[in-house]
């Protein structure tokens, strides 16, 4: 994955041995940490002992609470965790948040911050299992390996940070409206249920493979290997880039993939003709496999 | 005070998108915090899933009732199913809809201390 970035985890700490916060200073603190990408746990005197902060490998954690005497125990998931503890009495919300990124800064922990620069947007397909009927052709469809094929044969996203982001075209390819954008704005797209006339309505779409004129590996497949024999002739990147660009413009057209999604996409950043007979062959094979 | 066990309660910010309306997500978030319930809340579920981060699965183990507030309950499920954390098959977890349900809703179904009674019931 580009980013594995895990969220930081910031406990807000009102349980035993410490002070509550007024409600507006836990709300202003809760909701900028949370927009700013941060996970927030608020722990009160009615949590549980059992629900008392636990690390979890690899992910820092940086405690706040207005401490009557000692901070409360942090137990150690997984031993020698990066964890930072804070008094934060007598601080406003602005000045809590600006601690925590002081904290942030000293356990050297990243963050994906919304909107900041070269932030990684969740965008990615979600499988609803109980609709899909495994058929593959999210797999076939999919130029940049998002989908791939888990031990037990079965269709998986397995390179999230792959996808485009705001394109939902595979989501259009599935025959069983199976493949949910959550974030993508209307349904069932987005993960509302499933009604009859969505499932018809898919019945009768354009079928993907024809859009090309056959399977679309085969299709890029064909295209590419002219377009590879034109290339060495020609030496000619820009050539194999249109290629593909024909390709995109044609799904683009037909409604699968918003326009401006194609005009963002970095066409360098497409595969090149040789992986595109690669994952053709092993499509193949996965499909006798399957 | 009843002797049913207190539902963990988590919140998805949606922090990366527009989808959920965002005076439902604050009113929510608000709810949660005049209240003296502890509470988890994430600044992006779908982010979490992409992770496969180990607290989606943390979150929902044991046998107390969970309630999500996030989006379409059928994407909520699926991004746990992907995190490697699948829901229980039993009715365990709830999952409520910020992007349609009014927040005092969503409030009321995450702060109850149960199932609501029935009111067409006797
Ligand atoms: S296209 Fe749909 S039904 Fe077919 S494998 Fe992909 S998700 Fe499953
Ligand atoms: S789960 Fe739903 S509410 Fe949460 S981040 Fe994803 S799309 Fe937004």
């Amino acid at each position: 994955m580009k980013n594995e970035i895990h969220p930081v985890q910031v406990v807000l700490y009102e349980g035993l041995g410490a002070e509550p916060w007024e409600r507006e200073c836990r709300i202003g603190v809760a909701g900028t940490l949370l927009d700013q990408g941060y996970s927030v746990l608020r722990i009160t005197a009615r949590t549980d002992s059992a629900a008392a902060p636990r690390t979890a490998e690899g992910i820092p954690f940086v405690v706040l609470g207005r401490f009557e005497g000692a901070p409360p125990e942090i137990i150690d998931g997984a031993g020698g965790r990066s964890v930072a503890t804070r008094d934060v009495a007598g601080l406003d919300a602005p000045g809590i948040v600006a601690l925590v990124a002081e904290a942030r800064a000293e356990l050297g922990a990243g963050l994906n911050e919304p909107g900041g620069q070269g932030a990684w947007k969740p965008w990615f397909p979600v499988i609803d299992y109980d609709r899909c009927t495994n058929c593959l052709q999210c797999l076939s469809f999919c130029l940049f390996d998002v989908y791939g094929i888990d031990e037990e044969k079965r269709i998986e996203v397995r390179n999230n940070d792959n996808c485009k982001t705001n394109c939902p075209a595979c989501s259009r390819v599935c025959p069983e409206v199976a493949i949910m954008f959550p974030k993508y704005s209307a349904g069932p797209i987005n993960g509302e249920a499933v009604r009859q006339e969505d499932v018809a309505r898919e019945s009768m779409k354009i079928d993907i493979s024809s859009l090309l004129g056959g399977d679309i590996y085969s299709s890029l497949r064909n295209r590419s290997e002219k377009a590879k024999s034109r290339f060495s002739k020609e030496r000619s990147p820009d050539k194999a880039l249109n290629e593909r660009k024909r390709c995109l413009t044609q799904l683009q057209k037909s409604g699968l993939i918003p326009a401006e999604v194609l005009a963002e996409l970095d066409l360098a950043s497409l595969p090149s003709p040789e992986e595109i007979q690669r994952k053709a062959k092993e499509l193949a094979a996965m499909r006798a496999e399957a | 005070m009843n002797d049913t066990p207190a539902a963990k309660i988590l919140y998805c910010r949606c922090a990366f998108a527009q989808v959920v309306p965002a005076t439902t997500k604050d009113e929510v978030l608000a709810g949660l915090c005049a209240a003296e319930t502890p509470f988890e809340s994430f600044a992006d579920l779908c982010e979490m899933s992409a992770r496969r981060d180990p607290r989606l699965a943390e979150a929902i183990a044991g046998e107390v009732p969970v309630r999500i507030a996030a989006c379409y309950p059928r994407a909520v499920k699926w991004l746990f199913h992907q995190a490697g954390a699948p829901f229980p098959d039993d009715d365990r977890v709830e999952v409520l809809n910020m992007r349609d349900t009014p927040a005092a809703e969503v409030v009321a179904s995450l702060l109850g201390s149960g199932k609501e009674p029935n009111p067409s019931e006797p």
